[in-house]
Protein backbone atom coordinates (compact mmCIF):
# COMPACT_ATOMS: atom_id res chain seq x y z
CA UNK A 1 0.00 0.00 0.00
CA UNK A 2 2.62 2.68 -0.63
CA UNK A 3 0.56 4.34 -3.41
CA UNK A 4 -1.67 5.16 -0.45
CA UNK A 5 0.91 6.22 1.93
CA UNK A 6 2.28 8.75 -0.53
CA UNK A 7 -1.42 9.89 -0.97
CA UNK A 8 -2.09 10.11 2.38
CA UNK A 9 1.09 12.25 3.20
CA UNK A 10 0.14 14.72 0.47
CA UNK A 11 0.21 18.03 2.06
CA UNK A 12 -2.63 19.19 3.70
CA UNK A 13 -3.43 22.80 4.41
CA UNK A 14 -4.26 23.75 8.57
CA UNK A 15 -8.09 24.76 8.73
CA UNK A 16 -9.05 20.90 9.39
CA UNK A 17 -11.49 22.48 12.02
CA UNK A 18 -12.89 25.89 10.74
CA UNK A 19 -15.54 25.97 8.94
CA UNK A 20 -14.56 27.56 5.03
CA UNK A 21 -15.36 31.48 5.12
CA UNK A 22 -18.18 33.27 2.62
CA UNK A 23 -16.03 34.50 0.59
CA UNK A 24 -14.17 31.00 -0.61
CA UNK A 25 -17.15 29.69 -0.80
CA UNK A 26 -18.07 32.21 -3.36
CA UNK A 27 -14.95 31.61 -4.86
CA UNK A 28 -16.35 28.14 -5.40
CA UNK A 29 -19.69 29.35 -7.17
CA UNK A 30 -17.74 31.29 -9.68
CA UNK A 31 -15.45 28.60 -10.50
CA UNK A 32 -18.18 26.43 -10.94
CA UNK A 33 -19.80 28.71 -13.17
CA UNK A 34 -17.15 28.37 -15.98
CA UNK A 35 -15.62 25.15 -15.40
CA UNK A 36 -18.13 23.14 -16.83
CA UNK A 37 -18.39 22.56 -20.87
CA UNK A 38 -22.01 24.47 -20.62
CA UNK A 39 -20.98 27.46 -18.40
CA UNK A 40 -18.10 27.81 -19.78
CA UNK A 41 -19.66 28.48 -23.50
CA UNK A 42 -22.23 30.62 -22.10
CA UNK A 43 -19.89 33.04 -20.38
CA UNK A 44 -17.76 32.91 -23.76
CA UNK A 45 -21.28 33.51 -25.86
CA UNK A 46 -22.08 37.03 -23.91
CA UNK A 47 -18.47 38.13 -24.47
CA UNK A 48 -18.87 37.28 -27.95
CA UNK A 49 -22.54 39.13 -28.34
CA UNK A 50 -21.90 42.01 -26.30
CA UNK A 51 -18.79 42.56 -29.06
CA UNK A 52 -20.60 41.97 -31.70
CA UNK A 53 -23.92 44.32 -30.23
CA UNK A 54 -21.18 46.90 -29.42
CA UNK A 55 -20.23 46.60 -33.12
CA UNK A 56 -23.41 46.36 -34.54
CA UNK A 57 -24.82 49.53 -32.98
CA UNK A 58 -21.82 51.64 -33.81
CA UNK A 59 -22.70 51.05 -37.87
CA UNK A 60 -25.83 50.37 -38.08
CA UNK A 61 -28.76 53.07 -36.48
CA UNK A 62 -29.36 56.14 -36.12
CA UNK A 63 -26.42 58.51 -36.24
CA UNK A 64 -27.02 60.82 -32.87
CA UNK A 65 -27.55 56.58 -31.43
CA UNK A 66 -23.20 56.14 -32.07
CA UNK A 67 -22.41 57.45 -28.53
CA UNK A 68 -20.53 55.71 -25.77
CA UNK A 69 -23.97 55.57 -23.66
CA UNK A 70 -25.62 54.22 -26.95
CA UNK A 71 -23.46 51.73 -27.61
CA UNK A 72 -23.12 50.60 -24.07
CA UNK A 73 -26.81 49.80 -24.06
CA UNK A 74 -26.42 47.74 -26.79
CA UNK A 75 -23.16 46.02 -25.46
CA UNK A 76 -25.29 45.35 -22.02
CA UNK A 77 -28.32 43.87 -23.57
CA UNK A 78 -27.00 40.01 -24.26
CA UNK A 79 -26.25 40.15 -20.55
CA UNK A 80 -29.15 41.33 -19.54
CA UNK A 81 -31.16 38.60 -21.58
CA UNK A 82 -28.50 35.84 -20.31
CA UNK A 83 -27.59 36.48 -17.08
CA UNK A 84 -30.41 35.08 -15.62
CA UNK A 85 -29.97 31.73 -17.46
CA UNK A 86 -26.97 31.35 -15.64
CA UNK A 87 -28.25 32.85 -12.30
CA UNK A 88 -30.99 30.11 -12.79
CA UNK A 89 -28.33 27.36 -13.43
CA UNK A 90 -26.34 28.34 -10.66
CA UNK A 91 -28.95 26.25 -8.78
CA UNK A 92 -31.19 24.66 -10.67
CA UNK A 93 -28.06 22.59 -12.17
CA UNK A 94 -26.95 21.51 -8.67
CA UNK A 95 -30.17 19.60 -8.62
CA UNK A 96 -30.37 18.00 -12.25
CA UNK A 97 -26.97 17.17 -11.88
CA UNK A 98 -27.01 15.73 -8.56
CA UNK A 99 -24.20 17.74 -6.89
CA UNK A 100 -26.10 18.76 -4.21
CA UNK A 101 -25.41 15.35 -2.75
CA UNK A 102 -21.49 16.76 -2.82
CA UNK A 103 -22.23 20.24 -1.77
CA UNK A 104 -24.00 20.16 1.09
CA UNK A 105 -22.26 17.09 2.19
CA UNK A 106 -19.39 19.37 2.68
CA UNK A 107 -21.30 22.34 3.57
CA UNK A 108 -24.53 21.50 5.19
CA UNK A 109 -25.72 24.83 6.27
CA UNK A 110 -27.71 25.13 2.90
CA UNK A 111 -28.65 28.83 3.36
CA UNK A 112 -24.74 29.43 3.13
CA UNK A 113 -23.99 27.94 -0.23
CA UNK A 114 -27.30 30.00 -1.14
CA UNK A 115 -25.85 33.26 0.15
CA UNK A 116 -22.17 32.62 -1.75
CA UNK A 117 -24.18 31.67 -5.14
CA UNK A 118 -25.44 35.25 -4.59
CA UNK A 119 -22.22 36.85 -3.79
CA UNK A 120 -20.99 34.75 -6.86
CA UNK A 121 -23.83 36.04 -9.06
CA UNK A 122 -23.38 39.64 -7.92
CA UNK A 123 -19.69 39.74 -8.90
CA UNK A 124 -20.61 37.64 -12.28
CA UNK A 125 -22.70 40.55 -12.76
CA UNK A 126 -20.71 43.51 -11.89
CA UNK A 127 -17.80 41.98 -14.10
CA UNK A 128 -19.85 41.93 -16.86
CA UNK A 129 -20.64 45.14 -16.17
CA UNK A 130 -17.21 46.34 -16.20
CA UNK A 131 -16.49 43.83 -19.62
CA UNK A 132 -19.62 45.70 -21.12
CA UNK A 133 -18.42 49.00 -20.25
CA UNK A 134 -14.60 48.43 -21.81
CA UNK A 135 -15.69 46.84 -24.90
CA UNK A 136 -18.47 50.08 -25.80
CA UNK A 137 -15.69 52.39 -24.73
CA UNK A 138 -13.22 50.74 -27.49
CA UNK A 139 -15.55 50.76 -29.88
CA UNK A 140 -16.82 54.09 -29.03
CA UNK A 141 -12.70 55.15 -29.43
CA UNK A 142 -12.30 53.21 -32.48
CA UNK A 143 -15.80 54.61 -34.66
CA UNK A 144 -15.04 58.32 -33.04
CA UNK A 145 -18.21 59.22 -34.78
CA UNK A 146 -17.35 63.15 -33.80
CA UNK A 147 -21.22 63.97 -32.62
CA UNK A 148 -21.08 66.45 -30.17
CA UNK A 149 -21.87 63.95 -26.99
CA UNK A 150 -20.12 60.89 -27.67
CA UNK A 151 -18.73 60.79 -24.12
CA UNK A 152 -21.09 62.22 -22.06
CA UNK A 153 -22.63 59.25 -19.89
CA UNK A 154 -23.82 60.42 -16.27
CA UNK A 155 -22.13 58.38 -13.63
CA UNK A 156 -25.42 57.52 -12.38
CA UNK A 157 -26.83 55.99 -15.32
CA UNK A 158 -23.62 53.98 -15.12
CA UNK A 159 -24.64 52.42 -11.63
CA UNK A 160 -28.42 52.39 -12.83
CA UNK A 161 -27.09 49.80 -15.34
CA UNK A 162 -24.97 48.02 -13.06
CA UNK A 163 -28.30 47.98 -10.88
CA UNK A 164 -30.06 46.37 -14.38
CA UNK A 165 -27.27 43.66 -14.52
CA UNK A 166 -27.47 42.76 -11.02
CA UNK A 167 -30.88 42.11 -10.63
CA UNK A 168 -31.31 40.58 -13.96
CA UNK A 169 -29.00 38.21 -12.65
CA UNK A 170 -30.20 37.55 -9.11
CA UNK A 171 -33.65 37.42 -10.08
CA UNK A 172 -32.71 33.97 -12.67
CA UNK A 173 -30.89 32.74 -8.90
CA UNK A 174 -34.11 33.55 -7.60
CA UNK A 175 -36.49 31.20 -10.41
CA UNK A 176 -33.75 28.69 -9.84
CA UNK A 177 -34.13 28.33 -6.30
CA UNK A 178 -38.05 28.41 -6.14
CA UNK A 179 -38.32 25.76 -8.97
CA UNK A 180 -35.16 23.58 -8.41
CA UNK A 181 -35.94 22.58 -12.12
CA UNK A 182 -33.74 24.24 -15.43
CA UNK A 183 -36.12 23.86 -17.69
CA UNK A 184 -39.24 25.11 -16.14
CA UNK A 185 -37.18 28.11 -14.43
CA UNK A 186 -35.35 29.21 -17.93
CA UNK A 187 -39.10 29.04 -19.57
CA UNK A 188 -40.94 31.42 -16.66
CA UNK A 189 -37.50 33.65 -17.45
CA UNK A 190 -38.57 34.33 -20.78
CA UNK A 191 -42.20 33.58 -20.88
CA UNK A 192 -42.89 36.63 -17.92
CA UNK A 193 -42.35 39.39 -20.11
CA UNK A 194 -43.81 38.08 -23.32
CA UNK A 195 -47.28 37.47 -21.08
CA UNK A 196 -46.94 40.81 -19.70
CA UNK A 197 -46.98 42.28 -23.53
CA UNK A 198 -50.21 39.88 -23.93
CA UNK A 199 -51.89 41.26 -21.09
CA UNK A 200 -50.57 45.05 -21.16
CA UNK A 201 -52.78 45.13 -24.50
CA UNK A 202 -55.62 44.83 -22.19
CA UNK A 203 -56.23 48.74 -21.38
CA UNK A 204 -57.34 47.68 -17.39
CA UNK A 205 -54.19 46.20 -17.11
CA UNK A 206 -51.81 48.66 -18.48
CA UNK A 207 -51.67 50.50 -15.30
CA UNK A 208 -50.29 47.18 -13.63
CA UNK A 209 -47.96 46.11 -15.98
CA UNK A 210 -45.65 49.26 -15.46
CA UNK A 211 -44.93 48.21 -12.06
CA UNK A 212 -44.78 44.54 -12.04
CA UNK A 213 -43.12 44.16 -15.64
CA UNK A 214 -39.59 44.48 -15.80
CA UNK A 215 -39.19 45.21 -19.21
CA UNK A 216 -41.08 48.26 -18.74
CA UNK A 217 -39.72 49.02 -15.76
CA UNK A 218 -36.00 48.31 -15.77
CA UNK A 219 -36.41 50.13 -19.04
CA UNK A 220 -35.49 53.95 -17.79
CA UNK A 221 -32.69 52.49 -15.68
CA UNK A 222 -29.93 52.56 -18.73
CA UNK A 223 -31.95 55.45 -20.33
CA UNK A 224 -31.52 58.36 -18.38
CA UNK A 225 -31.27 59.46 -14.29
CA UNK A 226 -34.45 58.10 -12.86
CA UNK A 227 -36.92 60.17 -10.51
CA UNK A 228 -38.15 58.63 -7.55
CA UNK A 229 -41.14 56.94 -9.50
CA UNK A 230 -39.14 55.61 -11.42
CA UNK A 231 -37.03 53.75 -8.73
CA UNK A 232 -40.59 52.88 -6.79
CA UNK A 233 -41.79 50.93 -10.17
CA UNK A 234 -38.45 49.23 -10.03
CA UNK A 235 -38.33 48.37 -6.56
CA UNK A 236 -41.94 47.13 -6.59
CA UNK A 237 -40.64 44.84 -9.81
CA UNK A 238 -38.00 43.51 -7.67
CA UNK A 239 -39.99 43.01 -4.99
CA UNK A 240 -42.52 40.50 -6.97
CA UNK A 241 -40.13 38.90 -8.91
CA UNK A 242 -36.92 38.59 -7.00
CA UNK A 243 -37.52 38.55 -3.55
CA UNK A 244 -40.34 36.13 -3.16
CA UNK A 245 -38.97 33.67 -5.56
CA UNK A 246 -35.27 33.64 -3.47
CA UNK A 247 -37.69 33.45 -0.11
CA UNK A 248 -39.52 30.44 -1.36
CA UNK A 249 -36.62 29.30 -2.79
CA UNK A 250 -34.29 29.65 0.25
CA UNK A 251 -36.93 27.82 2.20
CA UNK A 252 -37.29 24.91 -0.05
CA UNK A 253 -33.40 24.65 -0.47
CA UNK A 254 -32.95 24.74 2.86
CA UNK A 255 -35.90 21.35 3.68
CA UNK A 256 -35.67 19.70 0.58
CA UNK A 257 -34.38 15.92 0.82
CA UNK A 258 -31.52 15.71 -1.08
CA UNK A 259 -31.25 12.77 -3.63
CA UNK B 1 -16.93 6.81 15.02
CA UNK B 2 -20.23 6.07 13.74
CA UNK B 3 -23.90 5.79 15.89
CA UNK B 4 -27.27 5.85 15.16
CA UNK B 5 -30.16 5.41 18.10
CA UNK B 6 -33.19 4.28 17.34
CA UNK B 7 -33.41 6.45 13.74
CA UNK B 8 -36.48 6.28 11.92
CA UNK B 9 -37.42 8.05 8.85
CA UNK B 10 -41.05 8.41 6.98
CA UNK B 11 -41.14 9.51 3.34
CA UNK B 12 -44.16 9.79 1.37
CA UNK B 13 -46.13 8.43 4.49
CA UNK B 14 -43.89 4.92 4.15
CA UNK B 15 -41.59 4.27 7.30
CA UNK B 16 -38.40 3.84 5.36
CA UNK B 17 -35.98 3.35 8.30
CA UNK B 18 -37.54 1.99 11.52
CA UNK B 19 -35.66 2.32 14.58
CA UNK B 20 -33.01 1.52 13.19
CA UNK B 21 -29.39 0.97 15.68
CA UNK B 22 -26.22 0.58 14.97
CA UNK B 23 -22.49 1.60 16.10
CA UNK B 24 -19.34 1.35 14.45
CA UNK B 25 -16.25 1.88 16.23
CA UNK B 26 -12.58 3.38 14.76
CA UNK B 27 -10.69 0.83 13.37
CA UNK B 28 -13.46 -1.28 12.24
CA UNK B 29 -15.14 -1.83 8.83
CA UNK B 30 -19.20 -2.27 8.94
CA UNK B 31 -21.27 -3.83 6.14
CA UNK B 32 -24.54 -2.44 5.76
CA UNK B 33 -26.85 -4.89 4.25
CA UNK B 34 -30.11 -5.10 2.43
CA UNK B 35 -31.51 -5.52 -0.75
CA UNK B 36 -32.70 -2.82 -2.76
CA UNK B 37 -35.01 -0.38 -1.44
CA UNK B 38 -34.40 -1.94 2.57
CA UNK B 39 -33.59 1.66 3.81
CA UNK B 40 -30.07 2.14 3.77
CA UNK B 41 -29.34 5.08 1.04
CA UNK B 42 -31.72 7.02 3.77
CA UNK B 43 -30.00 5.80 6.32
CA UNK B 44 -26.28 7.09 4.87
CA UNK B 45 -28.11 10.41 4.08
CA UNK B 46 -29.35 10.57 7.46
CA UNK B 47 -26.00 10.40 8.59
CA UNK B 48 -24.48 12.72 6.63
CA UNK B 49 -27.02 15.41 7.37
CA UNK B 50 -28.53 15.64 4.08
CA UNK B 51 -32.07 14.28 5.49
CA UNK B 52 -33.33 14.75 8.85
CA UNK B 53 -34.81 12.05 10.95
CA UNK B 54 -38.33 12.09 12.43
CA UNK B 55 -37.25 10.21 15.26
CA UNK B 56 -33.59 9.04 17.38
CA UNK B 57 -30.23 10.60 16.75
CA UNK B 58 -27.24 10.12 14.08
CA UNK B 59 -23.94 10.50 15.39
CA UNK B 60 -20.98 10.32 13.60
CA UNK B 61 -17.65 11.67 15.53
CA UNK B 62 -19.56 11.89 18.91
CA UNK B 63 -22.23 14.68 17.51
CA UNK B 64 -24.58 15.78 14.69
CA UNK B 65 -22.95 15.91 10.94
CA UNK B 66 -24.35 19.41 10.35
CA UNK B 67 -22.30 20.46 13.68
CA UNK B 68 -19.24 19.56 12.03
CA UNK B 69 -17.35 22.95 11.03
CA UNK B 70 -15.76 21.76 8.23
CA UNK B 71 -17.07 18.45 7.49
CA UNK B 72 -15.13 17.17 4.58
CA UNK B 73 -12.07 17.28 6.53
CA UNK B 74 -13.51 14.84 9.25
CA UNK B 75 -15.53 12.43 7.48
CA UNK B 76 -15.08 11.11 3.71
CA UNK B 77 -18.42 10.56 1.65
CA UNK B 78 -19.69 8.62 -1.32
CA UNK B 79 -23.21 8.56 -1.72
CA UNK B 80 -23.72 8.47 -5.48
CA UNK B 81 -20.94 8.30 -7.83
CA UNK B 82 -23.11 9.22 -11.18
CA UNK B 83 -23.66 12.60 -9.06
CA UNK B 84 -21.05 14.05 -10.54
CA UNK B 85 -21.44 17.56 -12.95
CA UNK B 86 -21.14 15.29 -16.19
CA UNK B 87 -19.76 18.46 -17.63
CA UNK B 88 -16.71 18.34 -15.69
CA UNK B 89 -13.57 17.17 -15.67
CA UNK B 90 -12.89 14.50 -13.24
CA UNK B 91 -9.90 16.40 -12.05
CA UNK B 92 -11.40 19.48 -11.98
CA UNK B 93 -14.17 17.92 -9.36
CA UNK B 94 -11.93 16.91 -7.15
CA UNK B 95 -10.43 20.60 -7.29
CA UNK B 96 -13.61 22.48 -6.79
CA UNK B 97 -14.06 20.52 -3.27
CA UNK B 98 -10.70 21.08 -2.11
CA UNK B 99 -11.33 24.68 -2.67
CA UNK B 100 -14.16 23.95 -0.33
CA UNK B 101 -12.34 22.50 2.47
CA UNK B 102 -9.20 24.43 2.66
CA UNK B 103 -7.19 21.04 0.66
CA UNK B 104 -4.55 22.02 -0.74
CA UNK B 105 -4.62 20.96 -4.63
CA UNK B 106 -1.32 19.37 -5.12
CA UNK B 107 -3.09 15.89 -2.65
CA UNK B 108 -5.21 15.42 -6.08
CA UNK B 109 -2.38 13.96 -7.72
CA UNK B 110 -1.58 11.64 -5.50
CA UNK B 111 -5.12 11.04 -5.14
CA UNK B 112 -5.63 9.89 -8.47
CA UNK B 113 -2.33 8.23 -8.51
CA UNK B 114 -4.33 6.27 -5.61
CA UNK B 115 -7.31 5.19 -7.29
CA UNK B 116 -5.82 4.27 -10.50
CA UNK B 117 -7.04 7.39 -12.84
CA UNK B 118 -4.46 8.33 -15.23
CA UNK B 119 -3.79 11.76 -15.87
CA UNK B 120 -5.82 11.09 -19.48
CA UNK B 121 -9.08 9.83 -17.96
CA UNK B 122 -8.48 12.55 -14.84
CA UNK B 123 -8.41 15.11 -18.09
CA UNK B 124 -11.90 13.70 -19.45
CA UNK B 125 -15.51 15.17 -18.70
CA UNK B 126 -17.36 12.62 -16.07
CA UNK B 127 -19.95 12.42 -18.91
CA UNK B 128 -17.58 9.91 -20.64
CA UNK B 129 -16.68 8.18 -17.40
CA UNK B 130 -17.55 4.27 -16.96
CA UNK B 131 -19.09 3.38 -13.90
CA UNK B 132 -16.39 1.96 -12.57
CA UNK B 133 -14.28 5.06 -13.40
CA UNK B 134 -17.08 7.19 -11.56
CA UNK B 135 -16.61 4.52 -8.94
CA UNK B 136 -12.68 5.27 -8.06
CA UNK B 137 -13.58 9.31 -8.78
CA UNK B 138 -15.81 9.23 -6.07
CA UNK B 139 -13.31 7.19 -3.71
CA UNK B 140 -10.42 9.77 -4.44
CA UNK B 141 -13.17 12.38 -3.62
CA UNK B 142 -14.09 10.97 -0.23
CA UNK B 143 -10.27 10.60 0.81
CA UNK B 144 -9.98 14.23 -0.53
CA UNK B 145 -9.80 15.55 3.21
CA UNK B 146 -7.65 12.69 5.00
CA UNK B 147 -10.77 11.95 7.06
CA UNK B 148 -10.87 9.77 10.18
CA UNK B 149 -14.50 8.17 8.91
CA UNK B 150 -15.49 6.83 5.69
CA UNK B 151 -19.39 6.65 4.71
CA UNK B 152 -19.82 4.83 0.90
CA UNK B 153 -23.04 3.81 -0.35
CA UNK B 154 -22.35 0.62 -3.29
CA UNK B 155 -18.87 1.60 -3.76
CA UNK B 156 -18.26 -1.76 -4.83
CA UNK B 157 -20.55 -1.42 -7.61
CA UNK B 158 -19.26 -1.08 -11.05
CA UNK B 159 -15.72 -2.14 -10.09
CA UNK B 160 -14.35 -4.98 -11.81
CA UNK B 161 -12.68 -8.08 -9.75
CA UNK B 162 -9.19 -6.40 -9.29
CA UNK B 163 -11.05 -3.35 -8.42
CA UNK B 164 -12.81 -4.19 -6.04
CA UNK B 165 -9.39 -6.14 -4.95
CA UNK B 166 -7.74 -2.52 -4.62
CA UNK B 167 -10.44 -1.08 -2.43
CA UNK B 168 -10.76 -3.79 -0.14
CA UNK B 169 -6.93 -3.40 0.78
CA UNK B 170 -7.56 0.36 0.46
CA UNK B 171 -10.43 0.26 3.15
CA UNK B 172 -8.18 -2.56 5.36
CA UNK B 173 -5.20 -0.08 5.49
CA UNK B 174 -7.38 2.63 6.02
CA UNK B 175 -8.97 1.15 9.14
CA UNK B 176 -5.84 0.15 10.55
CA UNK B 177 -4.67 2.94 10.67
CA UNK B 178 -7.64 3.79 13.08
CA UNK B 179 -10.87 5.02 10.86
CA UNK B 180 -14.06 3.98 10.83
CA UNK B 181 -15.78 2.88 7.43
CA UNK B 182 -19.14 2.22 6.81
CA UNK B 183 -20.14 1.35 3.52
CA UNK B 184 -23.13 -0.37 2.34
CA UNK B 185 -24.00 -3.11 -0.63
CA UNK B 186 -27.24 -5.08 -1.61
CA UNK B 187 -24.48 -7.78 -2.46
CA UNK B 188 -23.58 -10.05 0.35
CA UNK B 189 -20.03 -11.45 -0.74
CA UNK B 190 -19.26 -7.93 -1.96
CA UNK B 191 -19.23 -7.51 2.02
CA UNK B 192 -18.65 -10.63 3.56
CA UNK B 193 -14.69 -10.36 2.30
CA UNK B 194 -14.43 -6.63 3.35
CA UNK B 195 -16.13 -6.25 6.43
CA UNK B 196 -15.52 -6.74 9.92
CA UNK B 197 -19.25 -6.29 11.23
CA UNK B 198 -22.39 -6.39 9.26
CA UNK B 199 -25.80 -5.26 9.94
CA UNK B 200 -28.79 -6.12 8.16
CA UNK B 201 -31.96 -4.31 7.20
CA UNK B 202 -34.63 -4.76 5.32
CA UNK B 203 -38.02 -2.96 5.30
CA UNK B 204 -36.10 -0.26 7.18
CA UNK B 205 -35.72 -2.42 10.08
CA UNK B 206 -32.46 -3.97 11.21
CA UNK B 207 -32.81 -7.90 11.01
CA UNK B 208 -29.16 -9.13 11.97
CA UNK B 209 -26.11 -7.50 13.19
CA UNK B 210 -22.85 -8.70 14.63
CA UNK B 211 -19.01 -9.74 14.06
CA UNK B 212 -18.64 -11.58 10.36
CA UNK B 213 -17.37 -14.94 12.33
CA UNK B 214 -20.79 -14.66 14.80
CA UNK B 215 -23.04 -14.13 11.93
CA UNK B 216 -21.30 -16.59 9.10
CA UNK B 217 -20.30 -19.49 11.46
CA UNK B 218 -21.60 -21.88 13.84
CA UNK B 219 -25.06 -22.03 12.19
CA UNK B 220 -24.60 -25.71 11.76
CA UNK B 221 -24.28 -27.98 8.82
CA UNK B 222 -25.95 -28.74 5.65
CA UNK B 223 -26.75 -31.99 4.68
CA UNK B 224 -28.56 -33.58 1.64
CA UNK B 225 -28.98 -37.01 0.49
CA UNK B 226 -31.64 -38.63 -2.46
CA UNK B 227 -33.54 -40.20 -0.11
CA UNK B 228 -34.71 -37.25 2.44
CA UNK B 229 -37.16 -39.71 4.84
CA UNK B 230 -33.94 -41.81 5.35
CA UNK B 231 -31.79 -39.43 6.03
CA UNK B 232 -34.34 -37.43 8.39
CA UNK B 233 -34.85 -41.40 9.86
CA UNK B 234 -31.19 -41.52 10.56
CA UNK B 235 -30.39 -38.19 11.87
CA UNK B 236 -33.50 -38.43 14.28
CA UNK B 237 -32.35 -41.52 15.72
CA UNK B 238 -28.72 -40.34 16.12
CA UNK B 239 -30.80 -37.41 18.65
CA UNK B 240 -29.21 -34.27 16.12
CA UNK B 241 -31.69 -31.25 15.82
CA UNK B 242 -32.22 -31.01 12.22
CA UNK B 243 -34.68 -28.23 10.11
CA UNK B 244 -35.39 -28.14 6.20
CA UNK B 245 -33.30 -25.75 4.66
CA UNK B 246 -35.01 -24.13 1.98
CA UNK B 247 -32.48 -25.33 -0.45
CA UNK B 248 -33.26 -28.54 -0.22
CA UNK B 249 -31.56 -31.29 2.30
CA UNK B 250 -31.37 -30.17 6.47
CA UNK B 251 -29.89 -27.78 8.29
CA UNK B 252 -28.26 -29.77 11.49
CA UNK B 253 -26.91 -28.59 14.29
CA UNK B 254 -24.20 -30.35 15.11
CA UNK B 255 -20.61 -30.74 13.55
CA UNK B 256 -20.47 -32.80 9.26
CA UNK B 257 -18.03 -35.54 11.19
CA UNK B 258 -21.61 -36.21 13.53
CA UNK B 259 -23.56 -35.63 10.52
CA UNK B 260 -21.43 -38.11 9.01
CA UNK B 261 -21.54 -40.73 11.77
CA UNK B 262 -25.01 -40.58 11.93
CA UNK B 263 -25.47 -41.24 8.40
CA UNK B 264 -23.28 -44.07 8.35
CA UNK B 265 -24.93 -45.61 11.14
CA UNK B 266 -28.59 -45.12 9.13
CA UNK B 267 -26.55 -46.41 5.62
CA UNK B 268 -27.93 -43.89 3.86
CA UNK B 269 -25.54 -41.97 0.71
CA UNK B 270 -25.24 -38.53 1.14
CA UNK B 271 -24.62 -35.91 -2.21
CA UNK B 272 -23.65 -33.09 -0.13
CA UNK B 273 -22.00 -32.47 3.19
CA UNK B 274 -20.80 -29.06 4.59
CA UNK B 275 -20.48 -26.24 6.96
CA UNK B 276 -23.94 -24.13 6.67
CA UNK B 277 -23.96 -20.75 5.26
CA UNK B 278 -26.13 -18.69 8.03
CA UNK B 279 -26.08 -15.69 6.80
CA UNK B 280 -26.28 -16.74 3.27
CA UNK B 281 -29.39 -18.26 3.90
CA UNK B 282 -30.82 -15.35 5.84
CA UNK B 283 -29.43 -13.11 2.90
CA UNK B 284 -31.33 -15.40 0.54
CA UNK B 285 -34.51 -15.40 2.11
CA UNK B 286 -34.42 -11.44 2.11
CA UNK B 287 -33.30 -11.06 -1.69
CA UNK B 288 -35.69 -13.77 -2.29
CA UNK B 289 -38.65 -12.04 -0.89
CA UNK B 290 -37.87 -9.48 -2.51
CA UNK B 291 -37.64 -11.08 -5.94
CA UNK B 292 -41.38 -12.46 -5.10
Amino acid sequence: MSASTIALDAPLSRDRSSRPGLSRLAGVELRKMVDTRAGFWVQLGVLGLMVTFAILSAVIGRAEDHTLHGILVAAVWPAYALLPVVGILLVSSEWSQRTTLITFALVPQRSRVLVAKLSAAVALACTSFFVALGIAALVTAISSPGIPGTWSLSGIVLGQTLVLLVAAMVMGLGYGSMLLSSAPAIVLSFVLPLGWSALASIHALNGAARWLDGSKSFAPLVDHVMNMTEWARVGTTLAVWLLVPLTIGLWRIRRSEVG
Amino acid sequence: MIETQNITKRLGGRTVVDDVSFRVEPGTIMGFLGPNGAGKTTTLRMLTGLSAPDGGRALVLGGSYRELPNPGRRVGVLLDASAQHDGRRGREALAVSAQIMGVDPLRIDGLLDLVGLDRSAAGKRVRQYSLGMRQRLGIAHALLGDPEVLILDEPANGLDPPGMRWMRELLRDFANRGGTVLLSSHLLHEVEALADRLVIIDLGRVVAQGTRDELLSGKGTRVRADDEPALRAALTAANLNLRPSDEGGFVVDAEPTDVGRAALAGGVVLNQLGPSDGLEELFFNLTAKEAA
